[in-house]
Parts: C-alpha cells; sequence; structure tokens
C-alpha cells in the first residue's frame, strides 16, 4: 500500500534538530524526563508512543509553546531557546496540529500569508494579486494543485492539510511537525498526503511524524523514536524494526503492584448491549458485563470507545441497538433517562462535561441526585451539605469544606468530586471514561481501589482507558474497539498488552 | 476572605450612597416619605429584576422585557376596558390584570422556546422578541394609549401606610429568593449557567429549566406591567423603554456574572435600590435627568471592574 523508504538517506545524513536532555514537569506530574531526540535533514521521522507519553509535550516545547524546566535545542547545529511559537517559527520549524489553525472564512491565499500579507499600493492595504500568484507559485513548486481563491470551509480535510503544509513552505520552514496527520482523512487522502511528505522530503525538509496508526509509519518513515512515560525508549531507523518491536517499545513496562488484588466475586449478567451504533461513529458493537465485574476497554484516541458511553449514556443518539440492564431493556433518549434507570457515566472531561467549577462541591455532588436524596421539590441546604460531607468522606475527599467551589481543588479531588457524585447515585451499571487522566499516581491508586470497591458492592463497571498497565492491572475482561468497531474481547489473563496494542492499532488487510 | 470583601461590596456602596445623600439633605432625604416613595418606585424594576437574576445565572439575557411589560400593560387594558366599560369595575379589573400576567408568561415561554427549540442565543431571540412586542403594542391602539381611570389600588393602594406595589414586590422577591435556593429549578439555574455540558450530563433537563425560567420572568414581566399600568392609570405602548438596561445594569451591579452560574436575589435588590437612590439622590440635590445618565453609567462600569478586579486577586491567589 506505501512504497518503501528511498535508500538515499546517509546522502542527507546531516542533523537538522537535536533536542538534547529535555525535562518538563506539569505540577505532580512527570511529562518529559532527559529526553534525547535527534532528526537528521532530509529524513521522516516517526514519533510514537502511548496516549500521554509525552509526544505532544515534546512537541510543544520545541514549538515554543512549553518552555523546558531542563535540556536544550539546537537547529542545524545553533543553539536555539524558544519562548514563544513566534521565535520558533523563526528558527524554521513548522507545527500541524491535529486540529488544523486555519481561518475557516477566510481563502486559501489568505490563509497562506496570513500575518505576513504583502502591501498594497496605497497604505494599510493587501496586495491581492501577490497573495494569489505567491500561492499559485508555491503550489506549482511543488506540484500541488489548489484553488487560492476558494474559501477554506469549503475545501475537504485533506485539502485544508495541504494549505497548512503550503503555510509552513511559505514560512521556508526546514522542520515540519505533523500531529496525527490522518487521523481524519479518507484512504485516498491519506495516500496524497504520503507523496506530499515523500516530497518534503526530497527537497531536503525534516518531517517529525506522529501516528498512532503504525502500519502507516512502516511504509513512510525513515527513522522511529518511541516515547514511553516521558522517558526515550527507542531511537533508531525503522528499517531495523517490525511492527511487534514498535509496540513492545510502546507497552513494554513493568506492570507494578499499585493496583490492588480484585476480591470482587463476579455474579449473573447485569449489562447486555447488542447491536449498539449511533451517529457519532459507534458500529455495531456488541458485550456484556456481569455483576461486580470491571470490563475495560482499550482503543486509540477516536476509535469510538467515548462515543460507545455516550450513546448508552443518552448524549448521542442511538440509530440502532439494545440495552439491557438487569433484564429490562432501557430506552434511553437523554442522559436524564440514563440516570434514572441507574447507569451513571464519568465523562473524560471533568471541566467541560463533568464539573459546575464556580459552583460548591456539595451542589457538584447533588446534581443528579436531588430527588433520589428527598429534596425533589425542597432543598435543604444544611441537610445537603451534611450527605455531600458524607459522600465526600467516603472516599476522603480533601476539601476545605463542602461548600468550597469545585474550582478550588486540585484535579485528583475535582476527579473525587464526581466519583462521589456517581456513589451517591448508587447506580447499577458505572461507566467510568479515563478516570486517571492528569491526575498524580497517588489519586490514580484510590481510583483503582474504588473501582473494585464498586465491584465488590456487585455493580457492574465499564472502565474505558488509553493506559494499557492499569486495564490489564484491574480489568477482569479487556474489550478492544477500532474505528468504531468492537474487533476484541479478551480475558485480561488470557491475553498480553501487545496483542491488544496490536489489534488497537493494526488494521488488517 | 476577598469573596466577603466581594459580597459586602454593592451592600458598602449603597450604604456609603445613602450615608452621603442623608448628610447632603438630611431634612428631605431620609423621611418616610421619601424612603417609601423610592421604594414603590423601584418596585417595577425589582419586580422584573427577580426575573432577570435567574436568566443572567443562566446565562442567558432576556432584552425584551422592557417591549413585553409595554404589551401586558396594554392587553390587560384592553381586557379591562373590553369587560367593564371606560371605567372598569373590581371585576374588569381583577381578569385584566390576570390576563396580562398570563401574556407575560406567554410571551417569556415564546423566548425560552425559541431559544431551545432553534437553538439561537438569548441575546437574538429576545432583540427580536424586543422589537417585536413593542410593535404589537403600537398597534393595539394606533399607537394610543389605554386610560384606565379606576385602576389604582396596585399602584397607589396602601396596606396599613405600605405601599401594595411595594408588598407585591417583597412577594415576588421572596419568591424568587426561594426558588433559587431551595428548589431542584433553582438549583438547575445554577448549573446550566455555570456548564451547560456539565449539567446536561448530569442529568439536568436543560431545555426545560430555560424555558421555566424564561416563563417565570415574563410572568413577573406582566405583574410589574400592571403595577406600571395602575401608578399612571393608563396603559401606555411606550411604556419601559430602555428598561431592559436598567433591569441588566441593577442585576449586575449586584455581582451577577453575565457568564452565568453567578448571582444572587440580594445582590439584586441591592443594585436595584442603587440605582434608585442615585436617581432619587440626584433630583433632590437638582441634578438634572440628563446628568444622572452619566452619573449611572460610571457606576455601573465601576461596580463591575472593582468586582472583575476583586475576583481576578481572589483567582491569582488560588494559583500561587
Amino acid at each position: 500500500m506505501i512504497d518503501g523508504p528511498p535508500q538515499d538517506i546517509a546522502v542527507n545524513g546531516d542533523i537538522a534538530l537535536r533536542m538534547t536532555g529535555i525535562s518538563k514537569r506539569f505540577g505532580p506530574v512527570q511529562a518529559l524526563s532527559d529526553v534525547t531526540f535527534t532528526v537528521r535533514r532530509g529524513t521522516v521521522h516517526a514519533l510514537v508512543g502511548e496516549n500521554g507519553a509525552g509526544k505532544s509535550t515534546l512537541m510543544k516545547i520545541l514549538a515554543g509553546v512549553y518552555q523546558p524546566d531542563a535540556g536544550s535545542i539546537e537547529v542545524d547545529g545553533e543553539p536555539c531557546a524558544f519562548s514563544a511559537p513566534a521565535q520558533a517559527l523563526a528558527f524554521g520549524i513548522s507545527m500541524i496540529y491535529q486540529e488544523l489553525d486555519l481561518a475557516e472564512h477566510l481563502t486559501v491565499a489568505e490563509n497562506i500569508f496570513l500575518g505576513a500579507e504583502p502591501a498594497g499600493r496605497l497604505p494599510f492595504t493587501v496586495n491581492h494579486k501577490t497573495m494569489v500568484s505567491g500561492t499559485r507559485g508555491l503550489g506549482a513548486r511543488f506540484d500541488f494543485e489548489i484553488d487560492p481563491a476558494a474559501r477554506v470551509e469549503e475545501l475537504s480535510t485533506g485539502d485544508c492539510q495541504i494549505v497548512e503544509i503550503l503555510k509552513a513552505l511559505r514560512r521556508n520552514a526546514s522542520i515540519v511537525v505533523m500531529d496525527e496527520p490522518t487521523s481524519s482523512l479518507s484512504e485516498r487522502e491519506a495516500e496524497r498526503l504520503f507523496e506530499v511528505v515523500r516530497q518534503l522530503r526530497q527537497r531536503g525538509l525534516s518531517i517529525i511524524y506522529i501516528s498512532h496508526r503504525l502500519e502507516e509509519i512502516v511504509g513512510l518513515a525513515d527513522e522511529v523514536s518511541v516515547l514511553r512515560d516521558g522517558k526515550l525508549v527507542h531511537s533508531g531507523p525503522m528499517a531495523q524494526l517490525s511492527i511487534p518491536k514498535i509496540v513492545h517499545h510502546m507497552v513494554g513496562r513493568e506492570l507494578t503492584d499499585f493496583f490492588p488484588a480484585r476480591k470482587a466475586e463476579i455474579g449473573d449478567v447485569c449489562v447486555t448491549v447488542t447491536r449498539l451504533s449511533s451517529d457519532a461513529g459507534v458500529k455495531d458493537v456488541s458485550f456484556d458485563i456481569r455483576r461486580g465485574e470491571i470490563v475495560g476497554m482499550a482503543g486509540l484516541v477516536g476509535a469510538g470507545r467515548t462515543e460507545v458511553a455516550k450513546a448508552i449514556f443518552g448524549v448521542d443518539p442511538m440509530t440502532s441497538g439494545q440495552i439491557l440492564v438487569d433484564g429490562d431493556q432501557l430506552r434511553i433518549d437523554s442522559p436524564t433517562d440514563a440516570i434514572s434507570n441507574g447507569i451513571a457515566l464519568l465523562t473524560e472531561d471533568r471541566k467541560r462535561t463533568g464539573l459546575c467549577l464556580e459552583l460548591a462541591c456539595s451542589w457538584n455532588i447533588t446534581l443528579p441526585n436531588l430527588a433520589q436524596i428527598g429534596m425533589k421539590w425542597m432543598i435543604i441546604p444544611s441537610k445537603e451539605t451534611a450527605i455531600a460531607e458524607e459522600a465526600g468522606s467516603r472516599i476522603a475527599m480533601k476539601w476545605a469544606s463542602p461548600e468550597a467551589p469545585a474550582s478550588s481543588l486540585s484535579g485528583g479531588n475535582q476527579q473525587k468530586l464526581l466519583i462521589a457524585r456517581w456513589l451517591l447515585a448508587d447506580s447499577r451499571f458505572m461507566i467510568f471514561d479515563e478516570p486517571t487522566r492528569g491526575i498524580d499516581v497517588g489519586a490514580k491508586t484510590e481510583v483503582y481501589s474504588l473501582l473494585n470497591r464498586l465491584a465488590e458492592q456487585g455493580k457492574a463497571i465499564l472502565f474505558i482507558s488509553s493506559e494499557l498497565p492499569e486495564l490489564f492491572g484491574i480489568a477482569d475482561r479487556i474489550l478492544v474497539m477500532r474505528r468504531g468497531r468492537l474487533v476484541g474481547d479478551f480475558v485480561t489473563k488470557q491475553t498480553t498488552p501487545e496483542d491488544v496494542m496490536h489489534l488497537a492499532a493494526v488494521e488488517e488487510n | 476572605m476577598n469573596k466577603m470583601v466581594r459580597q459586602l461590596l454593592p451592600f458598602a456602596t449603597l450604604a456609603l450612597i445613602v450615608c452621603i445623600l442623608w448628610a447632603l439633605k438630611p431634612e428631605s432625604f431620609l423621611t418616610a416619605e421619601n424612603i417609601l416613595n423610592v421604594l414603590s418606585r423601584s418596585s417595577v424594576n425589582g419586580i422584573i429584576a427577580m426575573g432577570m437574576t435567574a436568566v443572567i445565572i443562566s446565562a442567558g439575557i432576556d432584552l425584551s422585557v422592557g417591549s413585553m411589560m409595554a404589551l401586558c400593560g396594554m392587553v390587560g387594558a384592553y381586557v379591562m376596558l373590553a369587560i367593564g366599560g371606560t371605567i372598569p369595575g373590581t371585576g374588569a379589573m381583577f381578569i385584566g390584570s390576570v390576563v396580562a400576567m398570563a401574556v407575560g408568561s406567554l410571551c417569556g415561554f415564546l423566548n425560552g422556546t425559541l431559544i431551545t427549540r432553534l437553538k439561537l442565543p438569548p441575546f437574538i431571540v429576545t432583540l427580536g422578541t424586543m422589537s417585536a412586542f413593542r410593535g404589537i403594542s403600537y398597534v393595539m391602539n394606533d399607537g394610543m394609549m389605554y386610560d384606565v381611570p379606576s385602576y389604582t389600588y396596585l399602584g397607589s393602594g396602601d396596606v396599613l401606610g405600605i405601599p401594595v406595589c411595594v408588598l407585591v414586590c417583597a412577594v415576588i422577591v421572596s419568591a424568587a429568593f426561594f426558588i433559587l435556593r431551595y428548589t431542584r429549578l433553582g438549583r438547575y439555574t445554577y448549573a446550566v449557567g455555570s456548564n451547560r455540558e456539565a449539567a446536561f450530563h448530569a442529568g439536568v433537563n436543560v431545555n426545560l429549566t430555560l424555558v421555566a425560567i424564561y416563563a417565570l420572568t415574563g410572568l413577573a414581566v406582566g405583574i410589574a406591567a400592571m403595577i406600571a399600568t395602575s401608578r399612571t392609570v393608563s396603559a401606555q405602548p411606550t411604556a419601559g423603554i430602555s428598561l431592559e438596561l436598567d433591569i441588566i445594569a441593577s442585576v449586575v451591579i449586584g455581582g451577577a456574572s453575565l457568564s452565568g452560574g453567578r448571582g444572587t436575589v440580594s445582590g439584586t435588590i441591592v443594585g436595584t435600590l442603587l440605582i434608585s437612590f442615585l436617581r432619587n439622590g440626584c433630583t433632590l440635590l437638582g441634578i438634572s435627568t440628563n446628568i444622572q445618565l452619566i452619573v449611572i453609567g460610571a457606576i455601573i462600569i465601576g461596580a463591575v471592574a472593582l468586582d472583575q478586579m476583586a475576583r481576578s486577586r481572589a483567582e491569582a491567589g488560588r494559583a500561587s
């Protein structure tokens, strides 16, 4: 499907970028520790790793968005320090993010010359002709066909990416970083993009290519670096690697003993999901969960895991399928229906879909539970605070008081606040979507014990996570999603992280 | 600590203004007559401001309240005259008042429904209905007013020396306080305003909550409209022009946030009184109404700027 890399890499072998000893810490999380990353001129360098391995952080440091705590950067042998994105741009480093940052309502030419518009004849005017011909010239030089006068909103995602690339070329970029460029492209558009990437390489540009799709890296990249837990664990020519080896580097870590021992007794089937599909891209997903069972769900970003949760919880409309809980067939059109049927969803983005940050912690805990705690018609604030306090103490919440705003809590405690909410709801079926994202190790362990305790109480738990070690640490079974479909259903003890990652990341031919 | 200062700020400002006026005009300002006069003048604004407080807490806005007040008054007076002749009796006046409140609730319901069903920003919907309601008020009697000479009780009646309109206002304020603090509707209002997505994911029926808030605001406008009609013993199609701005100002001076999730009934009362006392004080001091506009404008900006400063300092304190 993809041609092998050309053999003339060695010719263009000198170093375009050297990042040495880069470390970066966010609060309690060590995002990068002592990473040394080298990219040679005229090569495509793939950067891979699990979610949260530190790829984005490293690239944001390169782009001048973050400043490293330690370490240095050299571009073309020249030491440089970027305190703002503009400085990185001036050194010829261009980022193409997953969410393209184009001004949708402007034309292709206007986007390409944004911030560097050629002056017109009159003061304060822009010379449109120069922009259009400039864009055409750039396109011709690199063999791209694109209408400079087209509005960006009318373009396909693939064409938008070309515009981003032209924008980088207009700025005379020598290093282009592409973050998951194919995640929203069709097969054909992706093929075209690979062609473009090869062209850029031929002209001596260096491309840092971040992707979760390992099979496309095999055909495209000259070199591969693998990050794991903020450390560089492997860097070398692609020719010496294979997909299984890359996967091994990505996940090959020891499972430590911070996972609590599982004691729950697994009972009868509690939840049965049959042929679930939704507009948001879930296709024909079926699984069941027993009482007291923790079922993990693995998959790459965009594989449709969160969408499964949303369809079950009534956020996205289901287009087909059935959900049975304790034998009752449920009709769920909104989260209100889901909650009243004993389903809970801890969403992955606690700031956006979880908490009301400026409201009191107690209010956040009781929000979905007011009717259940006997306050359907009238709220009694003193009693409400007492209930919230009790719910908080069950999971050792650290707060100034239940009346303090949720924004005053640390990330881990905000997550616990939401868990306290769903504990109070006393649901039968609980879905946890990335419950340990962005919280420190101590808080993670607490979350694991909580999941365990809930399972012991006989609840059915669906645990969505991008971190394989935690899935292997506490899940009884692991479901694997890829492109909206369920592609694997394993008993945890009978599988390996490598198998799961392989199934999640590699397209079958 | 900082939060306390912030919440006390409007109260302190109000106290300061009262003190200054008292010092400047000891003989005319702090008399029972003048105070009752200010209160009864505030009652129309105060009642509508209760609805607006809930709307602003829900991260919305209602620009149509002024026009809606004119429309409710016109419909109410029309019904009174249609039933009771040129000098309507008690029964006709009662029915007219009830119809006016129903019209207000309906207008509010319309606002809420357009906002939630068409998924339009409240600013746009109520900007549109502001114009439409005003237009209907003019069309009703060819731009003329309706005289209802017997309709005096709400506007100038009193119970044990306290104006009826002040009592009505007190009832509405209590109801608003109760709803926002002690009911699920109130709680959901804060939740929707603070984070609509999060409220939705917590099972809050966001649309129902919003429709209820706008409809209740309409009801408040209907009640206020009857007080305003009774005060002038006539319903005027020009009533309440630019009233919405005064109301929004009092809610915001009272510490509510236009981005939602924040606001209190007590703050709004203070904000409403602050504007009324300023007006009254300026009149007593012989400052022209034109200058009053300038003073009030400065107060709005000053009050919100101070509040913002206290907030960002509190946030900076938290971050460090």
